[in-house]
């Protein structure tokens, strides 16, 4: 089964925390993602620049309007995420609570659709 | 591999075999089964050019141990940097002499190693599908829609777990035997199903997955041919596979078992299962394969939906109940009890499994719940149940279905 384990972070919560612990959690980070290419579970990550990068567009009436910043401004925003193939969802949970992101705000663990489908 | 077919049969059959042997003669599984997969490419690509060596098996063997040597030797030397030690890398295995064990002995053990139970059911899907079904991993990966990278470290980490858990290559003990095997077939079912619930968009990698579940079952029927469970489950997947036809509309929608027009159903598929259920129903005990097979037997005798034997169908499902308990086996029943006494009694049997969580939140219960009230003539609950059932689910293809349903009504 797929899932989407997205990160999600909390700028203030995360400089707020000692330089120290910080460096740790890199590296956790950098442990977790060999950990998880090397045990076939993994399909793709990526970090997310600063939402204040982002533009979001919106089309009214067959016309595009652009404005820069998130879709939804908030406190903590998606910062990244990995899409993996594991064998179930306690699985997914079990990986999303090595993130180190999951100790500053959280990870979100959603189920990927599949385009298969059972008989009826 | 895009070889002739009849060149990717021999090499499909072949690379077990040859795996035994090289793992009997040097005793390493992980490397061995690294150097049967080189050897195998390597064949895939010479034979269909050069031609089928006059001793195919022979060429393999020898392909295999040359590459297996070679790499035993690269390693070696990076560790060691000396060329001293090299003569003494690769030992001969001091056990019988390969060529007196059968092939068929090989390919069992094989098979229960590769789904040890150490192992997660992802790898040992992945590592039977190339060790003893003798697929690359690109073409697993491709199976899987999963990267190449991602199913070529899940191979190897199986195999890495298979040596720590201290695996010898023999077959389990007597009293592991039955639970050993039960997990074989747990494994081969999975491949099973996922090929044949691929939607029609990806069938074309996928459909195979099918066809080498049935392969690799009935490989382990010519080995066990007293097990009835084996030959419940290759009867289970030969009378699935016959609806596979019938089984989506022209543009990949979902066509529920009442509905498919059952003269697109194999018939050879269909008379082969069948027969295999009647031998086995007159005297074998009753296991959750067999009863599932015969459940599948019994739709697959009624010409049409309307002449289904419910009564029979009812009866199985309450058998596999007692023998297997699972809330899943309880909805099916579910709907056989509402074809024999009413959609009234089905849902009082539903309402049984609101408490149980391996079930509460699956959108299956509440696409039968639909199916039901539809039935019952509670229009507004059946819509509910409908909408509620499409939101849940994780299927593209079954959420299109549950759409259809609920547009219908509305």
């Amino acid at each position: 089964m797929k899932f989407l384990l997205s990160t999600h972070m909390d700028p203030a919560a995360w400089e707020a925390l000692p330089e120290a612990e910080r460096a740790a959690m890199r590296e956790d980070k950098g442990e977790f993602a060999d950990e998880v290419a090397e045990s076939g579970e993994m399909i793709l990550a990526h970090e997310l620049a600063d939402p204040s990068r982002s533009a979001v567009v919106r089309v009214r009436d067959g016309l595009a309007v652009v404005a820069d910043g998130p879709y939804r401004p908030a406190a903590e925003f998606l910062s990244g995420y990995y899409l993996v193939d594991c064998d179930d969802r306690d699985r997914a949970i079990e990986l999303a609570a090595r993130i180190p992101e999951a100790r500053v705000a959280g990870v979100e663990v959603r189920p990927v659709m599949h385009a298969a489908g059972q008989d009826l | 591999m895009n070889v002739e077919p009849a060149v990717e049969d021999l090499l499909r059959e072949l690379a077990p075999q040859v795996l035994g042997v090289l793992t009997r003669r040097y005793g390493q599984f992980e490397e061995c089964e690294d150097a049967v997969q080189e050897a195998v490419l390597a064949a895939a690509t010479q034979w269909p050019a050069e031609g089928v060596p006059a001793n195919p098996r022979g060429w393999l063997i020898a392909v295999g141990s040359r590459r297996l040597i070679d790499q035993v030797r690269k390693d070696h030397s990076r560790r060691q940097r000396e060329d001293t030690a090299t003569a003494q890398a690769l030992p001969l295995h001091t056990g019988a002499p390969e060529d007196a064990v059968p092939d068929a002995d090989d390919t069992l053990i094989l098979l229960f190693l590769c789904c040890h139970p150490t192992l997660t059911p992802a790898s040992q899907t992945a590592l039977t599908l190339r060790a003893v079904g003798g697929l690359t991993t690109a073409e697993i990966a491709h199976a899987f829609l999963v990267p190449e990278a991602t199913m070529a470290a899940r191979i190897s980490r199986a195999k890495k777990n298979i040596k720590a858990a201290g695996s010898t290559f023999a077959l389990p003990a007597a009293d592991e035997r039955e639970a050993r095997l039960a997990v074989v077939l747990q494994v081969l079912y999975l491949i099973f199903n996922e090929g044949y619930t691929a939607s029609s968009g990806e069938t074309l990698h996928r459909a195979d997955l099918a066809q080498e579940a049935i392969r690799l079952t009935r490989l382990v029927r010519r080995l066990l041919p007293a097990d009835t469970e084996v030959a419940g489950l290759l009867a289970l997947m030969l009378l699935t596979d016959s609806r596979r036809a019938a089984r989506t509309g022209p543009s990949g929608e979902l066509i529920p078992l009442a509905e498919q027009d059952r003269t697109r159903w194999d018939a050879r598929l269909l008379a082969e299962g069948t027969a295999l259920i009647g031998d086995l129903m007159k005297h074998a005990s009753l296991g959750p394969y067999l009863l599932q097979a015969a459940i599948a037997a019994t739709h697959a005798s009624a010409e049409k939906a309307e002449d289904t034997d419910w009564h029979q169908v009812h009866t199985l499902y309450k058998i596999l109940e007692r023998i297997a308990p699972n809330p899943m086996v309880t909805l099916n029943r579910a709907v056989a009890l509402a074809e024999t006494r009413g959609p009234a009694a089905g849902l009082e049997l539903l309402s049984t499994l609101d408490e149980d969580d391996r079930i509460s939140g699956h959108h299956r219960l509440h696409a039968v719940r639909a199916h039901l009230r539809e039935k019952a003539g509670d229009i507004e609950g059946a819509l509910e149940s409908y909408r509620l059932a499409a939101r849940i689910t994780t299927s593209l293809a079954e959420r299109r279905h549950l759409e259809a349903r609920a547009a219908r009504l509305s």
